[in-house]
């Protein structure tokens, strides 16, 4: 192994290192929009401690968590742009 | 006294702590107070909402990284017999008293005589058109991504703000790999200068501000120069910069944008402590107007890591009721660093331009979709929320309240519980020890015993 495990994104598999957070994740795998405004505009992390929550995304069916505070798990689910 | 921690002895930790101290934060202010009261006998909880302590300041995947400084107090912290609980979101603070927290998705109650409230900083934004795009970040978000492990390499990023972090993230995303177009510090060369000139009155500072600047020599730095708009179609492509004279166009992957720091202080207003000027107010001993809560750090003024670790020692000491002598050995370096914040908010207080950035159409408050036409000047914070919803959203105002109080004066007003956008569980769940499930508790098995 690299020190690498593997999640879903959108139902893709997407080999991340291991040691990182969710949202360091979701951009180096290309995410864009992390979660979709209420008028339905793209919105990607802006303060990267949590303080902002636009890096909100579901994670194993449980929506709105903030993706900067959260590790990455192998086998971890998310689905993003909601 | 470590008797009162209800860590269970199979290691899992439950959905009730009880501790003499409670401290929120673990950035240094908050680590610097959990050793001292831990060291003197207290039995203290550490609660964090990052994935591993050391705040946003000591921010690490590991600690070989980080200064000396750091790794000497999360050593400390981990000899030393404080339980801390990181992922942990405090929502409420009711009297007595007692935390009402969210680890995870699941609730966390932590009973404590005494709380210091560690809560450290945030960025101040100030809107612009298009400063809602994907790839808008901020200046220490871009920081902390970079510390979490995501990758600048290649990026061509625009830095556009204000205030002394700008060069340190600058220096560190181009040793990632990043290549910084151009770094624009709104405030006037002169007010900069002065408060160059006026570091010698805090030496370290000097080596500090010498360091930056050589690690991205052959990046242009602009004074008194500043972002007005962001465009691309579904992320930022490209900024437009002006310094009043000049207006031009930089390409860019990355925008990161940031207006210096503002105290984090909803916790605080949440427990009714006294806020002046958008400060904690405390005093020598770091108590705040609520008997029992302290408050140490950033939320008291945004001074630094130096002055947090002062100010938490001595609330972590004052905790105990042991401050005497920490007060007489620290309190000469805690004014002079308060001295130093001071000059600071002068050097870099945004310039009046920033104020008519947004147009009617640009979005301030990000959570509800709340653009600039739709409030009124002649509002307070508290009808903007009753009418538009600004400030309703999950950040609670976070964001957005920076840039009200910019652009209108408007004061932050009052916090009410949930502090933070939590599980209806958390708010009316009755914890049994069962109920926080596999809670990620540093040192648990810690003050069991």
């Amino acid at each position: 192994m690299d020190g690498r495990i593997e999640i879903r994104v959108n139902g893709k598999v997407v080999r991340v290192p291991a040691d990182v957070s969710l949202a360091a994740a979701l951009l180096d795998a290309g995410t864009a929009a992390f979660r979709a405004s209420i008028h339905g505009a793209p919105r990607g992390p802006l303060c990267g401690m949590g303080v902002c929550h636009e890096c909100r995304v579901t994670i194993n069916g449980v929506p709105h968590r903030r993706s900067c505070l959260e590790p990455v798990v192998a086998g971890m689910e998310v689905v993003t742009g909601e | 006294m470590s008797d009162a921690i209800a860590t269970t002895s199979a290691g899992a930790s439950s959905g009730r702590l009880r501790a003499d101290v409670a401290v929120i934060g673990a950035g240094p202010a908050g680590i610097a107070a959990a050793v001292r009261a831990a060291d003197a006998g207290a039995s203290v909880v550490v609660l964090d909402e990052g994935m591993r302590p050391g705040g946003q300041i000591w921010h690490h995947r590991t600690r070989a990284g980080l200064p000396r400084l750091a790794r000497d107090w999360l050593d400390a912290l981990d000899r030393s017999a404080a339980t801390v609980v990181c992922g942990a979101s405090v929502v409420d603070i009711e009297p007595g008293f007692r935390l009402a927290a969210e680890v995870r998705g699941a609730p966390l109650t932590v009973d404590a005589g005494t709380v210091i409230l560690a809560t450290g900083a945030r960025e101040r934004f100030l809107p612009f058109p298009g400063w809602t795009l994907p790839g808008v970040v901020g200046v220490g978000g871009a920081q902390a991504l970079l510390k979490s492990g995501a990758s600048f390499a290649g990026k061509r990023i625009v830095i556009a703000g204000s205030g002394p972090l700008l060069l340190p993230v600058a220096a560190s995303l181009a040793r990632a790999g990043a290549r910084i177009a151009i770094v624009a510090e709104q405030a006037p060369a002169a007010a900069v200068r002065r408060f160059g000139a006026g570091l010698w009155r805090t030496p370290g500072k000097i080596a500090q501000a010498a360091r930056y600047r050589a690690a991205f020599r052959a990046t242009r730095y602009a004074w008194g120069t500043w972002a007005t708009r962001a465009a691309g179609d579904d992320a930022v492509r490209e900024v437009t910069l002006t310094d009043g004279r000049h207006t031009w166009v930089e390409p860019c992957d990355v925008l990161c944008t940031g207006y210096g720091l503002v105290p984090s202080t909803e916790l605080a207003r949440l427990a009714g402590c006294a806020i002046d000027r958008g400060r904690v107010v405390v005093d020598a001993r770091q108590r705040t107007s609520i008997p029992g809560i302290y408050c140490a750090g950033e939320p008291t003024g945004i001074a630094g890591v130096e002055a947090s670790l002062i100010e938490g020692e001595i609330a972590g000491l004052a905790a105990v009721g042991r401050a005497r002598k920490a007060i007489e050995r620290l309190d000469a370096a805690r004014r002079r660093q308060r001295r130093f914040a001071d000059r600071l908010d002068a050097a870099f207080a945004p310039r009046a331009e920033l104020r008519s950035l947004a147009a009617a159409d640009t979005i301030i408050c990000r959570c509800e979709d709340v653009t600039a036409g739709r409030l009124r000047p002649e509002w307070s914070q508290r009808q903007a929320k009753l009418y538009t919803r600004a400030g309703m959203g999950p950040c609670q105002g976070r964001i957005c309240g920076a840039a009200l109080e910019h652009l209108f004066g408007w004061d932050a007003g009052t916090v009410r519980a949930p502090a933070v956008a939590t599980r209806l569980a958390t708010l009316i769940a009755e914890p049994t020890p069962d109920d926080a499930g596999d809670c990620p508790t540093q040192n648990r098995t810690k003050g069991a015993s």
